[in-house]
């Protein structure tokens, strides 16, 4: 599904080269809840963003879907975007002045889909995330939540292979992370690969498979039974809150 | 095909910044409007000039005597001369360049109440002219008829007289043909009413004010002998009447023993010459007109692109959201061309509408007031309006180009990133 083969990135600014990630291989598969952590500045978001085409990368080699992710023109890459990828962020990232069903319907104009035939599926996304009652609003009539589940919907509306969403409970508090969790996981279990950047660990350990990543280079992967034992550690915490 | 999604697009994004979309747009209207009215007006100083000479011959030439300058065969500087009859007659017959010829006189006394009839009394200025007068400078019969041949081989004593000698010299509801009118001394019979086609002025006063008499009648009845004051001109076609005139006037300086250097002794005025000189004089205008319109226009069209420039600048994230989702670099170029379009052909419009009104509203005050107006029929023409908005298309386009290409060429991520 996901292959990458040392993959490096710098940033210029200027004379300097930010060095950001220094040879990242990872393999995901079709079906996995991978979250990836790391201090700020460990490269965890360069890498998403790589992962989810909206940046390139200047060495090594990444395989999506049996494509190489390489050289690209910018049409292109919206279309895989498009077809493949979708996107939940930290902030949300609604259109302000669109409501809540024509922000979720919003790839599908891009694919060319007609007006109404759009507005119906996404109707059916939003009740799917319990918010048929809010189709009408407008992202600031919304709580946070709402919102995130607004962006959700938007991003499984054109039926993405993978959904990456970057630090997709940082703006919200613990209840609603958890709800928003939940609903990842859910689509996790229709056999959607879901990858999330974040830096909380009881988040961290509500997803199957973490990859730690420490100035760059993938610092640990943790996994089965190491998994339990993180769980344990963190989760304990929220059960208890 | 008319996307919807566009559309309400384009709309809420104007919407969102009401002012911000208000002021970029007057940019653009003021312009345009400027455009218009600037044209319009222009336009109706020409019309106001060429309608009162349009009628008028263009190929003709006018002659009158000065006193003479230079010395010559005997004769000394200061002499007082007039043209003859058998000038007339010489030209008709030897130069063949000349289509129409009319000599005319003018009554002695123009000043002083010339005309009478019963209890009224009147000063008009009598010219005796031939018919063929009527062919260079054109007047129409309201009333009655104009001079003809038969008037003057038989001498008659008859008239046409202008609309305002018919106001002066009759009651309101009289009929004037028929009447006789007393002009310095001798009795006239008035045999039509003319009204004067152009508001060329040759040989001063108000042309309403005008009593054409036949030549040859005035010759006799006044005692002129075989002078004659002034003559008019007209080239036949193919031959420019500025060559005629000159050619003209060294025949009738050989003729009278003027000096061939003598440049004072003929009076001469030719109406081509004038024309070139309207015609250079309008086209000036023309060009100034849209020199400063294109001006303005630009300065609108940069206006559009630096406010869409700002809007590109804090959509930034938005235009960075939608690539994320799917938006391709054509999508969102595409999206931003026809925000701006958009805006640039509606204030173009809504200027150009305006515009047109008001050259409008000009029109009715300028019909409703009537008199010498040297300014009429403000008016735009469809060209002229057709490719001022095709200049906006074209203009909208650019604006929105060079903003849109700035917007696609940061990569999403960093769009999406900038939080400003």
């Amino acid at each position: 599904m996901i292959r990458l083969n040392n993959i490096h990135k710098s940033y210029v600014m200027g004379n300097s080269s930010l060095h950001v990630l220094k040879g990242i291989d990872l393999h995901i598969e079709q079906g996995d809840f991978v979250s990836i952590m790391g201090s700020s500045g460990s490269g965890k978001s360069t890498l998403l963003n790589i992962l989810g085409m909206l940046d390139n990368y200047d060495n090594g080699s990444y395989h999506l879907s049996g494509n190489l992710i390489a050289n690209m023109s910018e049409k292109r890459a919206a279309k895989l975007r498009n077809e493949l990828v979708g996107f939940v962020f930290q902030s949300f990232n609604l259109i302000s002045f669109k409501n809540a069903m024509e922000n979720v319907a919003l790839p599908l104009y891009y694919k060319g889909v007609p007006r109404k035939k759009r507005n119906l599926i996404a109707m059916e996304y939003l009740e799917k995330l319990g918010l048929k009652d809010w189709a009408n609003h407008m992202p600031n009539e919304m709580s946070g939540g709402q919102k995130q589940r607004v962006a959700i919907a938007r991003a499984l509306i054109s039926k993405p292979k993978i959904i990456l969403a970057d630090e997709p409970t940082g703006a919200l508090d613990s209840a609603t992370s958890y709800e928003v969790m939940d609903i990842l996981r859910e689509i996790n279990d229709d056999g959607i690969t879901v990858i999330i950047v974040t830096h909380e660990h009881d988040i961290a350990a509500m997803t199957r498979q973490i990859i730690r990543l420490n100035d760059g280079r993938i610092h640990e992967i943790i996994r089965n039974g190491e998994l339990k034992n993180f769980q344990k550690s963190y989760i304990h915490g929220l059960e208890t809150a | 095909m008319f996307d919807l999604d566009l559309w309400t697009e384009i709309v809420s994004a104007l919407k969102k910044n009401r002012l911000r979309s208000f002021m970029t747009a007057f940019g653009v209207f003021w312009g345009i409007f400027m455009l218009i009215i600037m044209s319009g007006a222009g336009k109706a100083l020409e019309n106001g000039v060429l309608d009162g000479v349009k009628a008028f011959a263009t190929n003709s030439a006018f002659f009158w005597t000065e006193r003479t300058s230079v010395p010559h065969e005997g004769f000394q500087r200061g002499r007082r001369w007039n043209y003859e009859t058998s000038d007339i007659d010489y030209i008709r017959e030897n130069v063949k360049e000349v289509e129409y010829l009319s000599p005319r006189l003018f009554a002695n006394n123009q000043s002083g109440n010339n005309t009478i009839r019963g209890e009224r009394t009147g000063a008009f200025n009598v010219f005796g002219d031939y018919p063929d007068y009527f062919k260079i400078d054109r007047w129409t019969p309201v009333q009655g008829r104009l001079i003809n041949e038969i008037d003057m081989l038989q001498e008659r004593k008859v008239c046409n007289i202008g609309e305002r000698v018919v106001e002066v010299m009759f009651e309101k509801d009289e009929n004037p043909i028929g009447q006789y009118l007393k002009i310095s001394g001798v009795y006239f019979q008035v045999v039509g009413v003319i009204h004067a086609e152009t508001r060329i002025n040759i040989g001063g006063g108000k042309k309403e004010e005008t009593i054409i008499i036949p030549f040859t009648t005035m010759r006799k009845a006044y005692n002129y002998g075989n002078k004659v004051y002034f003559f008019s001109v007209t080239s036949k076609p193919g031959t420019k009447v500025s060559d005629l005139e000159e050619k003209l006037k060294v025949l009738l300086k050989d003729r009278h023993k003027i000096a061939p250097e003598d440049q004072q002794a003929i009076g001469s005025f030719n109406i081509e010459k004038e024309f070139v000189k309207f015609n250079a004089l309008f086209l000036g205008i023309q060009g100034l007109t849209w020199i400063v319109g294109i001006g303005t226009l630009l300065a609108g069209v940069i206006g559009v692109s630096n406010i869409m420039l700002v809007i590109i600048k804090e959509r930034t994230q938005e235009i960075g959201i939608q690539r994320a989702i799917g938006a391709t670099p054509g999508t969102v170029i595409k999206h931003i061309v026809a925000e701006s379009v958009f805006l640039t052909v509606m204030a173009g419009y809504i200027g150009l509408s305006l515009g047109v009104a008001v050259l409008e509203i000009l029109n009715q005050i300028l019909l409703k007031a009537e008199g010498e107006m040297f300014f009429r029929n403000p008016e735009v023409n469809l060209t002229m309006a057709l490719s001022a908005l095709a200049v906006l298309v074209v203009a909208g386009i650019i604006a929105g180009l060079i903003p849109a290409k700035r917007a696609v060429s940061i990569k999403p991520i960093d769009a999406i990133r900038d939080e400003g």
